[in-house]
């Protein structure tokens, strides 16, 4: 009698269905989805996978010391090539990608440097500072900044930013803080380290400010009537309540913002000045940076018959890809753990 | 100032400087926030006025009946191959990413849908200049399939097809879970659940979505100077061993050309892709806007 009763019972009769649901991958409609939903992960790893195959040649060559090593010198590709570490290398041909890492890492810092605060600003304005009617309008504002495209902003570097930066802000800087041998060079072209990073900034700044000004939307009324209780202003009660509740999502912000611009190529490749053999020293150096380089060198890598610069190259985009792929991965888990503790 | 009052004449001494010195500190801190504001309106205001005034005097009907010869002539081959490549990364983007949105939204819950989730944000984040380099390793080179429009297509592909996946993943777990316990409860498998009653509920999201990654690819350049290759030619149906034009190729390298005809062609083609882009996420948010409300 008992047993009956348990086998009827909704308990003993509901568990084990949405059990065997979860379970059973099986049908072709599944099966299908499953399929489709593998394609990401298959072109992650064989991205990956294909670019070290391809560069091998190229990763045998360079060694270690292509992290190292300043001077990219695609060698004499008129004579044959000679066999040197195992591979048919022209002779004299030296590749290594320290300058466009520095010129990466460079521009992307300074970009950050001026894009975080002024995307805190914005996101703060956005959230408590507009009258409600306006927040939609300039909401959008920011995100029609997210949606040019990067050739988009190239262009308007060149014709726009550049200028301005060659005839007023280098001199600007050099003026006031000229004292710093970074901010001595003013004039010059304009084309350079300091125009690359302003438009980075520009194309970060939505980035980061839609993510942070989305998750102080988020923030219980509660916590802000708190604030008021205690007699602050009502900046005051953005500086000291909102934005520590925040924080979380403004690491993750940053870091995604960090991970596009190390990985932007044709907004940086227009203004950037292209710079081949030497370091970034001032604010006006013409600088290189890996994407940029990639997309450059494209043509002349080609001439060389060994192969081994297309390889190079292609060893370049494995260590960005690897960069980006491990600040993106880090970014998403921070954005994603902040957002997860409020709700 | 009102509990100073009351807390008497030494508090009230004692207050009232820093009080005066907050509120100039607050003060401060919203007109930089204004600033802040001002810093990215003006830029874009900037961007979108120099697009239109030069691209639109740059404008004539040449541009679309002719080719681009050296540096003049018109934009049919760019206009002809932006289209051709945005409908080939749909044909390949699309059906992968819906399908990808739907097993995350209905089955993806367990380990490998949180491995597809996270590694579609981390597709996201790969530099396109990364894809296009893989794609010209594996198609162009290996496959031997040269700059071409499948190189190309499918590369855009690659880039679209985590948008498609989480916007139909948002879009479809968006519906009560109700309707699919009515649908299953009818005797609906998953297939009739998600054909018959998922996808048409969920269709102008999906739309949305698509007209989203249309404003991708056509606004995307560096993975296609890998692929795409150009051409000065309209585009003569073969899917490899033929490079095509494009528009955003035109902006980039006319643009550092010295003469006046490759800049009026750049603009033109910049004024192109800015409105096709600005008009589908302008239109997209009005949609989402509208239906919020």
């Amino acid at each position: 009698m008992s047993e009956r009763l348990a086998d009827v019972s909704p308990a003993a009769v509901s568990l084990p269905l949405p059990r065997s649901r979860q379970r059973r991958a099986t049908g072709p409609f599944r099966a299908v989805l499953v399929a489709l939903a593998a394609v990401i992960p298959l072109i992650i790893v064989a991205v990956l996978l294909f670019l070290v195959v391809y560069a091998w040649p190229a990763i045998k060559f360079n060694g270690l010391g292509f992290l190292l090593t300043k001077t990219w010198d695609l060698g004499n590709l008129y004579a044959d090539p000679v066999e040197k570490r195992g591979v048919l290398a022209p002779i004299g041909a030296t590749y290594g990608c320290l300058v466009f890492v520095a010129g990466t890492l460079a521009s992307s810092f300074i970009a950050l440097l001026v894009a975080v605060p002024v995307s805190l600003g914005i996101s703060i304005f956005l959230a408590e500072g507009v009258l409600p009617a306006f927040k939609t309008p300039f909401a959008i504002v920011v995100e029609m900044l997210a949606v040019v495209p990067s050739v988009v902003y190239g262009l308007w570097g060149i014709i726009v930013l550049v200028p301005i930066v060659a005839h007023y802000i280098a001199p600007g800087l050099a003026a006031v803080l000229g004292f710093i041998p970074f901010f001595r060079a003013g004039g010059g072209t304009g084309f350079g380290l300091l125009a690359s990073s302003l438009v980075l900034a520009l194309m970060v700044i939505p980035v980061i400010t839609i993510t942070v000004y989305d998750s102080m939307t988020r923030i219980p009324k509660e916590a802000k009537e708190a604030a008021y209780a205690l007699g602050t202003t009502k900046f005051e009660m953005v500086f000291f309540t909102m934005l520590p509740m925040v924080r979380p999502a403004i690491i993750g912000a940053v870091i995604l913002g960090l991970g596009r611009a190390l990985g932007e190529t044709m907004a940086v490749l227009m203004v950037s000045g292209g710079a081949l053999n030497y370091m970034p020293t001032t604010l006006m150096t013409p600088i290189s940076t890996m994407a940029s380089f990639i997309v450059s060198q494209l043509d002349s890598a080609e001439q060389d018959e060994s192969g081994l610069a297309v390889q190079s190259l292609a060893e370049i985009a494995i260590v960005l890809f690897v960069i980006t792929v491990f600040v993106n991965m880090v970014a998403r888990l921070l954005v994603r753990r902040g957002s997860g503790a409020h709700g | 100032m009102a509990s100073a009052s009351v807390a008497g004449f030494r508090a009230d001494t004692i207050k009232r400087r820093p009080v005066a010195g907050r509120r100039f500190r607050s003060v401060l801190g919203w007109v930089f926030c204004s600033v802040a504001f001002a810093l990215v309106a003006v830029p874009l205001v900037d961007i979108i006025l120099l697009i239109f005034v030069r691209g639109f005097s740059a404008l004539s009907p040449q541009l679309f009946t002719q080719v681009t010869e050296g540096v003049g002539g018109g934009l049919l081959n760019a206009i002809t191959g932006t289209i051709v490549l945005s409908i080939g990364a749909l044909i390949f983007g699309v059906p992968i990413g819906v399908g990808t949105g739907i097993y995350l939204s209905e089955f993806g819950n367990g380990r490998f849908g949180s491995v597809v989730r996270f590694l579609a944000d981390v597709l996201t984040g790969v530099p396109s200049i990364v894809l296009g380099y893989f794609s010209y390793v594996t198609m162009v080179i290996w496959l031997g399939w040269q700059f071409s429009v499948l190189a190309a297509s499918i590369t855009l592909a690659m880039m679209i097809l985590p948008y498609m996946a989480k916007m139909t993943e948002l879009v479809l777990r968006q519906i009560p879970i109700s309707m699919r316990e009515a649908a299953y409860a009818l005797g609906a498998n998953d297939r009739m659940v998600v054909v018959r009653v998922l996808l048409p509920v969920a269709m102008p999201g999906i739309i949305t979505a698509i007209l989203l990654s249309l404003a991708i690819s056509v606004g995307e350049t560096a993975p296609l100077i890998y692929t795409a290759g150009w051409s000065n030619y309209v585009w003569n149906g073969q899917l490899t061993h033929q490079p095509i034009g494009y528009l955003t190729y035109v902006i980039w390298s006319f643009i550092n050309q010295p003469f006046a005809s490759a800049h009026a062609l750049a603009f033109a083609a910049a004024l192109l892709v800015m409105v096709t882009v600005l008009a589908i996420n302008l239109g997209a948010r009005a949609v989402l806007y509208g239906r919020s409300r």
